[in-house]
């Protein structure tokens, strides 16, 4: 069946089975392959993307649900906050085998979009569905602090 | 004394073992085979006979069942205790913790990712239970879905309870936030309740069926709502 899919602005038409997950059509369809996958399971956290601004599991949407949904990808997440934590990411040096990154990097946008002074609680809470094989937690952590932080001297 | 044959002699001795050993061999390959080859019947299953039939765990009883039962408080009793292999069923109790984390799996593991309540029971405003569950189940991913996901109020936790403290719970307004009739609609027709039944992903459903399980709930209200000890 075919969708019309709107995907960082651009809207495409995408030729596929409804169940089919939003991570293998961005991916192998779009060739949109910042978003990664770790598990399949929404466990990981690695196939974040934003699904009408709010931080979702790739691996688990149907096709047919992200056709009526705006979604943003890590290739075209932009604004104030994702600047502040992009800025943070590489001060901190924050990745280290990088893999689990882009999901990490997602759901602190959303964080920050949502909570202006998160405190450790706050990221811990919106972290905790993105592992980290590395254990770059407290990287992540501080980091986010430092965003939070850009974005209020920025305010 | 000759020690050795002279070229001329045939060798009659030898060629005679030499045949012998040959016809045997042959005659044990020959017969191996035909053992082998020779057609027979395959072997046929046998029904084993069952001395005790296995109880059917996943039936509901219905009500017509306990209609034996004259005392009717121990009847209602009976019948709320039918409705517990509902309520404490995984699918039911993961739901109702009596933390802030729900549990999962048969086993009622802690949930993975480590998620938390928040203030509405969907989820906390950066984690939201949607992240992951969808509307409906997902094959794909085995991760199950309702449009209304979330854990039911920590003033009606279940896990660690008794089946009877469970029952005076439902019955207390202050805890359950539902009049009997409310309860009953929610026992009965509420969609995440119904979800039990149609879990996905390989999961157990809890047995019976929702509306065989509202009939019970029904028939308990309707013999008093009496609470196991």
């Amino acid at each position: 069946m075919s969708y019309a899919i709107s995907v960082n602005g651009q809207i495409h038409h995408v030729e596929d089975d409804g169940q089919t997950p939003l991570l293998w059509v961005l991916r192998d369809t779009l060739k949109l392959t910042g978003t990664k996958y770790g598990c399949g399971v929404a466990q990981c956290g690695a196939c974040t993307v934003h699904v009408d601004g709010t931080p979702t599991r790739s691996c688990t949407l149907p096709l047919e649900v992200a056709a009526s949904a705006r979604i943003t990808t890590i290739e075209s997440i932009e604004g104030v906050e994702a600047q502040a934590i992009r800025d943070a990411w590489v001060a901190r040096d924050v990745p280290q085998c990088g893999f689990c990154q882009s999901g990490q990097i997602m759901s602190a946008v959303a964080l920050l979009r949502t909570l202006k002074t998160p405190t450790d609680r706050d990221i811990d809470v919106a972290m905790s569905g993105n592992i980290c094989r590395c254990a770059t937690y407290n990287r992540i952590r501080a980091a986010i602090h430092d965003a939070a932080a850009q974005l209020g001297t920025a305010r | 004394m000759r020690w050795r044959r002279s070229p001329s002699e045939p060798r009659r001795g030898r060629l005679r073992i030499g045949r012998w050993l040959f016809a045997t061999f042959a005659a044990m390959i020959a017969a191996t085979l035909v053992y082998a080859l020779y057609p027979r019947p395959m072997p046929q299953t046998q029904a084993i006979q069952i001395r005790q039939p296995l109880p059917d765990i996943a039936r509901l009883r219905t009500v017509a069942e306990f209609a034996a039962i004259a005392d009717l408080d121990q009847r209602s009793i009976a019948l709320f205790e039918e409705a517990g292999r509902v309520i404490q069923h995984p699918r039911c109790m993961n739901c109702h913790p009596r933390t802030d984390r729900p549990t999962q799996t048969d086993a009622m593991r802690p949930h993975r990712p480590w998620v938390s309540r928040g203030p509405d029971g969907a989820g906390e405003s950066a984690l939201r239970c949607s992240t992951c569950h969808g509307a409906t189940n997902f094959e794909s991913s085995g991760v199950p879905g309702n449009p209304m996901w979330m854990l039911a109020p920590i003033e009606m936790a279940w896990q660690g309870k008794t089946l009877g403290e469970i029952c005076r719970q439902l019955l207390d307004p202050a805890r359950s936030h539902m009049s009997r009739k409310e309860l009953l609609q929610h026992m009965s027709e509420d969609a995440l309740v119904g979800w039990a039944w149609h879990p996905g992903g390989g999961r157990k459903p809890a047995p019976g069926t929702q509306a065989e399980f509202g009939a019970i709930i029904k028939a308990w209200l309707d013999t008093g709502g009496k609470c196991p000890a």
